[in-house]
């Protein structure tokens, strides 16, 4: 579904992305791990095109995303920080996410709103929102409009346990819809029982992508945490 | 492309300096007004104040609003929308607001007390100062990453156009006096969107005799229908060229 080809990302002299090649096919849920700065979300923001690679393409169910922003109407992103208008309210930018993305045939996926209580803090601007809320509201974003793929960068990061379980419940429920989800993070023991595949990256290069079966299998370790730091050694 | 507009008049509605800035200009207009008995006088005071006031706010306000909406870009280029209708949609928002506020401040006034072609030429400028200085802004604040640098930059450019400008050249009138200068000056006052426009309302106001002989040349090119076509011409491409460059950068940026 999302094909990265040979893609190269310099920022000055460091090298973000080192001809990353990566085939990400619908159904699939895959960990995006590694390093702090080892690329993962110039990765992630290159297939959205928030970044634009030096060289090598991308493509979107065998479309070029390059000039197409169509696509994006099929991906729902979590931001990493999520970063919103100061002086507007929480209503105020979920009715300009619906106006901006308006379309006929989507359905509109409250349950997260209601999940994660935000009905009740609507009218709260979003400069005087706390970390962990601001999270909830980037995680119902990118659930509310139903999209065949989602992009969840540091999902849980700055969430308490109850609404770090009540994503991950969403998560394995969407997975189970066959979706393409993406997820990086760096908190392995929680994706245990949700993806199915990972890739590793270092330094700006993809070390592997392998299922997550056949990692248990190389390294002989059934928890991903401790397969990882297997590699890592 | 009407969608994202909306959101930033709104946002600068609610923002309240655009209101604070067109009270001023309406202030300043009245006050100019009523003080002289000509009219005419007042357009020259006015004159002034449209050339080298509007710029500046028109600058600044539009660097500073680009930076503050750093959050809202990021939020809205991961969604289904061509950055370019985004990076349009600010520039429309931001001129169009600007441009009102212009229009109740200086242009009600103008009409009502003056309302002659100079009057209208004035009106007509301090739009295109508004529009251009906001393109320039853009420019501005797309090349730099950080505020104060960018903000900085827009400074010194307002300082460019409307002084330091103004100075080369006449630096370069005393060094090269001995030659003719008449058309080397037409094109260098074309260069600055500031000084065309200032020529454009003192020939209007039918003084340039008082610039001796290099005002009769320019009376003679500008006063002609090709010299005030052309000076549109300039004028436009000065309100296109740099919101066009902004444009190809902000397609090419990393967010």
């Amino acid at each position: 579904m999302i094909i990265a080809s040979n893609v190269t990302k310099t920022f000055g002299r460091l090298k973000a992305l080192d001809n990353v090649s990566v085939n990400c096919a619908k159904g699939q849920t895959i960990a995006l791990i590694g390093a702090n700065g080892s690329g993962k979300t110039t990765l992630i923001k290159s297939i959205l095109g928030m970044v634009v690679p030096d060289s090598g393409f991308i493509t979107f169910d065998q479309h070029n995303i390059l000039h197409d922003w169509n696509y994006r109407m099929r991906i729902g992103y979590m931001p990493q920080i999520g970063r919103y208008p100061e002086n507007m309210s929480i209503a105020q930018v979920y009715a300009m996410m619906k106006d901006i993305r308006k379309s006929s045939s989507t359905v509109i996926d409250e349950e997260l709103i209601t999940g994660f209580g935000l009905n009740e803090l609507m009218n709260k601007k979003m400069r005087t929102l706390s970390g962990g809320t601001r999270q909830k509201v980037s995680a119902s974003l990118a659930f509310l409009f139903n999209p065949d793929v989602l992009i969840l960068d540091e999902p849980t990061a700055g969430l308490d346990p109850v609404a770090s379980e009540i994503l991950k419940q969403k998560i394995v429920q969407e997975k189970e819809k066959g979706k393409l989800i993406l997820i990086t993070s760096h908190v392995l023991s929680e994706l245990d029982d949700v993806v199915s595949e990972i890739i590793y990256m270092q330094e700006g290069k993809l070390l592997f992508h392998k299922s997550l079966v056949q990692l248990q299998e190389d390294t002989g370790e059934i928890k991903l945490a401790k397969a990882i730091a297997q590699i890592m050694k | 492309m009407r969608t994202i507009i909306k959101y930033v008049v709104l946002d600068l509605v609610k923002n309240k300096i655009i209101l604070v800035y067109s009270f001023f200009l309406l202030a300043m207009s009245l006050g100019i007004f009523s003080m002289d008995e000509n009219a005419t006088k007042g357009i020259m005071s006015l004159m002034n104040l449209v050339l080298i006031f509007i710029p500046l706010v028109s600058i600044i306000f539009s660097t500073i609003y680009v930076y503050n909406s750093s959050e809202f870009i990021e939020l809205l280029v991961a969604q289904p929308l061509k950055r370019k209708t985004l990076w349009l949609s600010i520039y429309t928002g931001l001129s169009v607001s600007l441009s009102l506020a212009f229009l109740v401040g200086v242009g009600i006034p103008v009409v009502l007390y003056d309302g002659t072609a100079t009057g209208w030429i004035l009106i007509l400028s301090g739009l295109f100062q508004t529009i251009i200085f906001t393109g320039i802004a853009l420019l501005a604040s797309v090349n730099t990453r950080d505020k104060a640098k960018g903000i900085g930059i827009s400074i010194l450019l307002w300082f460019f156009f409307t002084l330091i400008y103004d100075a080369i050249v006449l630096l370069l009138l005393f060094q090269f006096s001995e030659y003719p200068l008449e058309k080397p000056m037409i094109i260098l006052s074309m260069l600055n969107p500031v000084d065309l426009s200032r020529i454009l309302i003192l020939l209007k106001l039918d003084i340039s005799a008082l610039m001796g002989y290099t005002g009769a040349v320019f009376k003679d090119f500008f006063g002609s229908t090709a010299g005030v076509v052309i000076s549109a011409i300039v004028l436009l491409l000065w309100s296109v060229l740099p919101v066009w460059g902004s444009l190809k950068k902000f397609q090419r940026k990393d967010l």
